[in-house]
């Protein structure tokens, strides 16, 4: 088994489990992704370097708002890079600066070829976003993402039912992905 | 916040999600706006008086098999452009080419079989000049719910996954206008149906780029 097509089985097995609700696994797919994407993005925006943390950020943010459209016999890596690849161009585009693309963005297995662990910070920070959320969006993400209660908890301490925190977070996740996108 | 940071805070408390998350959209999509086209044409237009008669009638049923093998292929290939990754294949347009080229083909028997002058009659019946815009209306319902599922979803190549989920529209809405429609010659159907599911499916690809962002 080559080296890539085991990077793809092992991920493709955390993300299952983290499908399942398993948040040990999901982390470490996350994670590990985050590092590839990392390195995927910092070989294609060389003249950008300032981008490419954003862009992670950005693009592990699209992977989890839009974990649901994974089927879980499709394989993984055309996946993962399509999102990376529309996330790319998507800045490309908002920068209307074409000539940054050195690379052909076809190569699919490339988005998990190498690996980079250097996590930094994004200059758009996911935290002061959260901020201009509407509460029935920012005090869920805030209590079940950041404090980490339960749904259970997080109901009880926002007075909002189970329900109504569920969907609090995943539209205030999809509303943070689009504002992260707004670049001035 | 720090890409570690990040990651811990999206892998805090995530709830299980259902393999079958995608299909229920979709299905949620076209039932509400099915509910919707059907509630309009029964509202605004009415199904056609001899409705039970043209049940025994095999153009009836044929009318009815343009449009829902056409919504069959939209229906693929909204699916497929609504998962990052996914090919969109040779399938969906097999689909949709189906029954195109088999009212055609119906419609080229019919009118070299009619004499020259009844030509422009069949091709026109007498409802060409509302029909496709009837059915653009219809498909506003249904529009609204396969925009809604797509923009649930992410479709990587906006414009032909908002052209699919136009199609699917228009596919869906010409169903139930057919339940209204009295027209059953095959070139009238070949025209006038296809280009009243044209019209969704136009506004579909210029504003999939604007709506299904994500």
């Amino acid at each position: 088994m080559s080296e890539k097509s085991a990077v793809e089985s092992r991920l493709q097995g955390l993300l299952l489990q983290g499908l399942a609700g398993d948040t040990v696994a999901y982390h470490v797919f996350l994670k590990e992704s985050s590092a590839h994407l990392r390195a995927f993005f910092r070989r294609r925006l060389l003249r950008l370097p300032d981008e490419v943390e954003d862009l992670v950020q950005e693009t592990l943010l699209a992977i989890h708002n839009q974990r649901h459209t994974y089927q879980p016999g499709q394989p993984l890596t055309p996946w993962v890079h399509a999102i990376a690849r529309y996330k790319l161009i998507d800045l490309l585009r908002r920068r209307a600066d074409r000539e940054a693309l050195h690379e052909p963005l076809d190569d699919e297995l490339a988005v998990f070829a190498s690996a980079d662990n250097e996590a930094a910070a994004a200059r758009r920070d996911v935290l002061k976003l959260l901020d201009g959320l509407p509460d029935r969006q920012r005090l869920p993400i805030q209590y079940m993402k950041l404090e980490g209660l339960t749904v259970v908890e997080a109901a009880r301490a926002t007075g909002m039912s189970e329900s109504a925190v569920k969907v609090g977070v995943h539209r205030g996740l999809r509303a943070l992905a689009k504002r992260m996108g707004v670049r001035s | 916040m720090n890409t570690d940071e990040l990651v811990a805070f999206l892998a805090t408390g995530v709830e299980p999600v259902a393999a079958s998350a995608t299909d229920r959209r979709h299905a949620v999509a076209l039932a509400g706006g099915g509910v919707g086209a059907m509630s309009l044409m029964l509202v605004l237009l009415g199904v056609r008086g001899d409705l039970l008669a043209a049940m025994h009638l095999p153009m009836f049923w044929v009318k009815l098999a343009l449009p829902v093998g056409i919504a069959l292929g939209a229906l693929t290939a909204a699916k497929r452009l609504a998962r990052p990754g996914v090919v969109l294949g040779w399938l969906p347009a097999a689909l949709l080419l189906a029954p195109v080229v088999g009212i055609g083909l119906l419609a080229a028997l019919a009118l070299s079989a009619a004499a020259p002058e009844a030509r422009l009659a069949l091709l026109l019946g007498r409802t060409w000049a509302v029909c496709p815009l009837l059915i653009a209306l219809l498909s506003l319902p249904v529009f609204a719910g396969t925009f809604w599922a797509m923009n649930g979803l992410a479709p990587t190549r906006p414009a032909l996954a908002g052209a699919a989920a136009g199609l699917l529209a228009g596919a869906v809405a010409t169903a139930i206008y057919a339940l209204h429609c009295p027209e059953m010659a095959a070139p009238f159907l070949a025209t006038w149906y296809l280009v009243g599911m044209a019209i969704p499916t136009a506004v579909g690809a210029l504003l999939g780029p604007r709506l299904l962002r994500w």
